[in-house]
């Protein structure tokens, strides 16, 4: 079952695969051992930069061209080049989403919160070029029967891919619809084999302050920090992604893997994750400790709540363009049918 | 004193350097339309607006404040023939600003605007601030000004307010990156500082003054200073 979902890229993965060691660590390593393509990229890196100065379009031109090319050059190739979009081919179709209008791909790839790679949205689709996510563990701790590590080949055993297609929508009031691929969480969290006492899960990103360049001001408290209730992880629709639009996630969405709740604001869902951690108490996550009144541990979407900065009750869909107004924000995000049920008897003004 | 009088331009000079100023202004405008045109203004246009043209009314506010300063610190006067333009032009990215917001971002739904000024302090400080800057423009023309007489400069300190309103709305918008508002705030201390600095000054060189020879013409002068 879980062979069928093998692509090429993983394939290409598994060839160059070093689980013993960190991402966090490998990478000088593997910028040394590969340095001829960091010194490609490198200039490609800068003219993308200055290109996306000038113009963000030309910037996007010169990515899908350079990617392309990359992709057609390297079919063959075991090494990950940063910034090449790998298509993903074994994943199957769900109902999710059905009827929705995608948010373009050029809009979902360059207009992202993740502060890693700079605080402006445009930020990461450019600082992010020299990431390399692969190879990928992630270590999973805490309140489990053993601690242990998983590649990312091993992760993609763990269940068949499956393409959602989910609205997402940010806490700052505006919303995108995005063709995920991934797998339920709830799949790792077996793997991982919790014991009695796990309530919680952490999700902790990756904080590599010589490939992100945002770790280094102290804007949050690396690294980012997220978290669940179990029984939240636990819910179908809650996922771990690993591409989006048919293909692998790109650096600046949250490779190689992130988490995706569609019916809590963005910033719930932790990019880059190297770490979950299973915990008895509930987690203080990056974003409570940044504003304790403005984010809270639930964050779900709800219209009701007003957030001190932001208006709740509407939001504007990116891709509409200068003139299409705002659109009322479901409450859940439009889930409440599949996850009300969780919050029945809570007080969703003070659980924020 | 002949230099500095053969360096202060004559009145056709000045005429070409607020045309030229006139246009400078006009690039923030002519950059926005040239963007939208190529379908350029990022993923989210709308908040691009929004953030360029508050940007924009900002930095020539700053620009209008330091005006002063530059007679204070220099002794050169001109550039304060530019400050009435500057003004306007602050205003001008002010009304784009809120039309983008009326309109592009909330379409003129009235009930959701009312809650999102009322309910968000960062809107409420920025709405107050355009709100105060209506008179100013309304008073701006030479008109108003020899009516006003004294009032008008009273009034018109009001821009103290609107400067520092602005930098707050700037700081409270932005969710934890405040490195772009606390470069604004910083330049508006210092030109701030600067003219309170120059008031101390004349304050306590009229006192002394006063002290010496009892004669209040040097009060005139503080008073002329203080401006």
């Amino acid at each position: 079952m879980a062979t069928q979902s093998f692509s090429q890229l993983e394939v290409a993965m598994i060839i160059q695969t070093k689980p013993d060691v960190l991402p966090s660590e490998i990478t000088p390593q593997a910028v040394f051992n590969d340095r001829r393509s960091f010194i490609q990229n490198a200039g490609f890196g800068l003219m993308a930069g200055a290109a996306a100065f000038a113009s963000p379009k030309v910037f996007a031109a010169t990515v899908n061209s350079g990617a392309t090319e990359g992709a057609g050059r390297n079919k063959v190739s075991a090494v990950y080049k940063p910034g090449q979009r790998q298509k993903i081919t074994n994943y199957s179709k769900t109902k999710y989403g059905a009827g929705e209008k995608l948010t373009p791909y050029e809009d979902v790839t360059t207009y992202n919160n993740f502060y890693e790679f700079g605080t402006d949205k445009g930020e990461p689709a450019v600082n992010s070029r020299l990431f390399k996510p692969s190879p990928w563990t992630v270590g999973i701790e805490g309140e489990v029967k053993k601690n242990k590590t998983i590649s990312i080949q091993d992760i993609y055993k763990l269940a068949p891919l499956e393409e959602r297609i989910y609205r997402m929508r940010c806490v700052e009031g505006w919303s995108m619809v995005i063709p995920w691929i991934g797998f339920p969480l709830a799949q790792l969290i077996k793997f991982a084999e919790p014991t009695g006492n796990a309530k919680y899960i952490e999700f902790i990103s990756l904080a590599d302050p010589q490939q992100m360049p945002g770790v280094n001001l102290p804007v949050l408290d690396w690294p980012y920090v997220e978290g669940l209730r179990m029984d939240e992880a636990m819910n179908p629709l809650t996922i771990m992604a690993v591409g989006l639009y048919g293909e692998q996630l790109p650096n600046q969405n949250g490779a190689l893997m992130r988490l995706v709740v569609p019916w809590k604001y963005g910033f719930k869902g932790a990019k880059s994750i190297v770490k979950i951690r299973f915990t008895e108490k509930m987690p203080l996550t990056s974003w409570m400790k940044a504003g304790p009144n403005e984010y809270g541990f639930y964050a779900n979407v709800n219209p009701q709540v007003e957030h001190p900065r932001w208006t709740q009750s509407s939001e504007k869909r990116i891709g509409g363009g200068l003139f299409a107004g705002r659109i009322k924000t479901q409450m859940f995000n439009g889930y409440a049918e599949q996850v009300g049920q969780m919050y029945a008897g809570m007080d969703l003004r003070k659980h924020f | 004193m002949l230099i500095h009088f053969k360096n202060t331009p004559d009145k056709s000079q000045i005429i070409k350097i607020k045309a030229f100023l006139f246009l400078i202004c006009l690039i923030p405008l002519i950059r926005l339309f040239w963007l939208g045109f190529q379908d350029d203004l990022s993923a989210n246009p709308v908040e691009f607006v929004e953030r360029s043209t508050g940007y924009w009314a900002l930095f020539i506010l700053m620009g209008t404040l330091g005006l002063t300063p530059i007679k204070l610190l220099t002794g050169v006067l001109w550039p304060i023939q530019l400050r009435r333009m500057l003004g306007l032009f602050m205003f001008f990215y002010a009304c784009l600003h809120i039309t983008a917001y009326l309109w592009l971002d909330y379409s003129f739904m009235w009930a959701e605007i009312s809650k999102d000024i009322i309910k968000h302090p960062y809107v409420l400080v920025g709405f107050s601030a355009f709100i105060f800057t209506i008179p100013l423009a309304a008073t701006s023309n030479n008109a108003m000004i020899r009516r006003l007489k004294m009032r008008w400069k009273k009034l018109h300190q009001l821009v103290y307010l609107i400067a520092i309103l602005g930098v707050v709305h700037f700081w409270w918008l932005v969710k934890k990156d405040i490195r772009e508002p606390l470069l604004f705030a910083i330049i508006l201390l210092i030109l701030l500082g600067i003219r309170l600095y120059y008031k101390q000054l004349a304050k306590k060189n009229s006192q002394s003054e006063i002290a010496k020879s009892g004669n209040s013409a040097s009060a005139e002068y503080s008073a002329s200073v203080s401006s």
